[in-house]
């Protein structure tokens, strides 16, 4: 098993039906240390379903799916592969509405999960000034003390990246970030996750080819659960295959 | 790092309900024993009972809404709780008569001595003693709920599936409690107590002592729950309540997080049925009925969920209109009971204390968008009728 020792993660042959129809069909997939990766595919190539097996909701029914080339993540569920240092970003903005900005981060800040140690946590200045870091970053330290509920889609698509970056995690699954961004920000988006992926990886799953562009990262090209090419963007975007199945559309 | 959190536990508003609580907890039985009897302010001896059973159910309501307002777990068997904290006081209280019951056993309780019991069950040991007694309350409900809980939180059971299974856990109790060879009492449960801890039960000064009590402890419950909602481990549950996979995916362990919250409650539960029985007088299975646990969400719900200040006031309230209601027209109290649950859930979906609440930001904020529209941060000043 030396193929998979220096990746980060490692799927092979991994499968899953659900009612007999096969949303992952043998999908073998491989994800270096700080590499940003692009997903794309038509719908119902199984992507969201690969990230479900990755983050540990959905469990294949064969294949091995390896984190850090030795972690068996089908044995674990969602919070011990969080925990793990798997983050994900969901294709619907997902945050904690009736909680602050601020407090939807310290959530996700990277602490003690436990019961008690959240009940006697006390943010201290070192935690203060991450916060305050990402804040930055994400560009909503003028809402930080609004609820997460009246930021308009694009801020909350941010924060919920800003809530990724708190996880401190060593790979995140990113899904469709910029649906509902106006051009500046989806530039922008695509500059953060670059700056991200210098320390960690980054699989980002995303329709908007020009998005892809700006990323220049590798391109995996997903069809019918399976891997149909894959490469740099102008390579896969030639390939006859790809084009029928997905960009000729 | 726990006096920290206890601090935090005081915001300004629960300041205000612990010190209000406090000064109940004093002047009422202070009034009722000191002034003469027909003395304007003293508080009449009926009331203290009343009053007292009230905080009971003050504190039960508050203990649901840490699961339901707080956590999203809409529990419908609370009452059970409530009852095995109920029912662990009431053997005690029974062990208490000693010879002085109608068969005169010194041992085994009247219905023992009428079913022809010839000693004591084993469960029914220790109930002589009331720190073992006051430990049964605490510990039942929180055994119950803990196992109860591990098993349908670990199963992913959610919404209105845990609600019915909720249901079914305490109807399960009544029918259980119900049978005579049960052991406690059947459907007559548990009575005819005659003292506590050695003070006569009927006595107004006992009566105030246990009011005192039950105001102590719901200002107790209070601390800790403010205490919860306050802390990282209330932002959590919130969380769990508004998303619950996308907390999972932070790395929380959302059926652990439930199950404390489920378990906690139950204790506070437990202890508000130990502190209503001595002040009623009786327990019987009755309390495990089904439409009591929904009763208690109607008191929460009505006050307003998701605040602590909330079911609390539901719950007196409520009480206060049902103790009123059924003297007066007892005929039609339920109906005005399902009338009450929905006119509060279309008109007032956040309860009173959320529409109060909810009212005034409403209000300010409209203020400060018609200080914004005329261009200027300072308030206006009232000009004279033109």
């Amino acid at each position: 098993m030396n193929a998979r020792n220096d990746t980060l993660l490692y799927l092979d042959g991994v499968s899953v039906s659900f009612d007999g129809f096969k949303a992952i069909d043998n999908l073998s997939l491989v994800v270096r240390h700080n590499e940003l990766q692009a997903i794309i595919g038509p719908n119902g190539a199984g992507k969201t379903t690969m990230m479900d097996i990755i983050t540990g909701k959905t469990r294949p029914n064969e294949g091995e799916v390896y984190f850090d080339g030795s972690v068996d993540l089908t044995r674990l569920d969602e919070a011990a592969i969080a925990e793990l240092g798997i983050g994900r970003k969901f294709q619907k903005p997902t945050v904690f509405e009736s909680h602050t900005v601020r407090d939807n981060l310290e959530l996700a800040l990277k602490k003690p999960r436990g019961v008690f140690s959240a009940w006697f946590y006390h943010a201290d200045d070192e935690d203060e000034t991450r916060l305050d870091e990402i804040l930055e970053t994400v560009r909503l330290t003028h809402r930080q003390h609004n609820l997460a509920a009246n930021l308009s889609h694009g801020q909350k698509q941010w924060l919920e990246i800003g809530m990724l970056l708190a996880q401190d995690p060593k790979l995140l699954l990113v899904d469709e970030p910029v649906a509902g961004m106006t051009d500046a920000e989806t530039v922008e988006t695509a500059k953060l996750l670059k700056a991200i992926s210098q320390t960690r990886s980054v699989m980002v799953v995303e329709h908007d080819m020009s998005f892809i562009r700006d990323l220049a990262a590798r391109v995996t090209v997903l069809a019918e659960g399976s891997v149909l090419a894959q490469g740099s963007l102008d390579h896969v975007s030639a390939d006859p295959r790809v084009v029928e199945s997905y960009l000729g559309r | 790092m726990i006096t920290r959190t206890l601090f935090r536990a005081f915001d300004g508003k629960a300041n205000w309900v612990v010190a209000l609580l406090a000064v109940i907890a004093v002047l009422v039985p202070l009034s009722n024993l000191a002034l003469p009897v027909g003395h304007p302010l003293r508080v009449p001896d009926h009331f203290v009972p009343l009053f007292g059973k009230y905080l009971t159910y003050a504190m039960l309501a508050l203990a649901l809404d840490l699961v339901w307002g707080y956590c999203g777990i809409l529990s419908l068997g609370h009452g059970a709780f409530f009852a095995l904290g109920g029912y662990a006081m009431g053997m005690y209280l029974m062990r208490q008569i000693g010879d002085r019951g109608v068969y005169a056993n010194p041992v085994l309780p009247d219905f023992m001595v009428f079913l022809n019991y010839d000693a004591l069950p084993w469960y029914w040991h220790g109930f002589d003693m009331f720190w073992f007694a006051a430990i049964v309350a605490i510990v039942a409900p929180a055994v119950l709920a803990f196992v109860f809980g591990w098993f349908a939180f670990r199963s992913r059971v959610t919404g209105v599936y845990l609600s019915i299974i909720t249901q079914a856990m305490t109807y399960a109790l009544l029918l259980a409690f119900f049978r005579n060879d049960m052991g406690f009492g059947g459907n007559n449960g548990l009575t005819d107590f005659k003292d506590i801890l050695g003070f006569p039960i009927q006595a107004s000064t006992t009566r105030a002592a246990l009011f005192a009590a039950s105001a102590i402890a719901l200002a107790l419950c209070f601390i800790v729950c403010s205490a919860v909602v306050n802390s990282k481990l209330g932002k959590v549950l919130v969380a769990t309540r508004d998303a619950e996979s996308r907390t999972r995916f932070l790395g929380y362990r959302v059926d652990n997080y439930k199950l404390f919250a489920f378990t906690a409650s139950a204790i506070m539960a437990g202890i508000a049925g130990a502190l209503y029985v001595p002040q009623v007088g009786i327990i019987n299975p009755g309390e495990f009925a089904p439409a009591n646990s929904i009763e208690i969400v109607i008191w929460t719900a009505v006050g307003g969920r998701g605040t602590l200040v909330g079911p609390i006031i539901g719950a007196i309230l409520v009480n206060a209109g049902k103790s009123w209601f059924t003297g007066v027209f007892p005929e039609f109290w339920l109906f005005a009971l399902g009338g009450l649950f929905v006119a509060v859930t279309i008109f007032l979906p956040k309860g009173i204390v959320g529409a109060f609440t909810g009212g005034w930001s409403a209000l300010k904020a409209r203020r400060i968008s018609a200080r914004a529209e005329q261009g200027s941060d300072i308030a206006p000043e009232p000009s004279p009728a033109e």
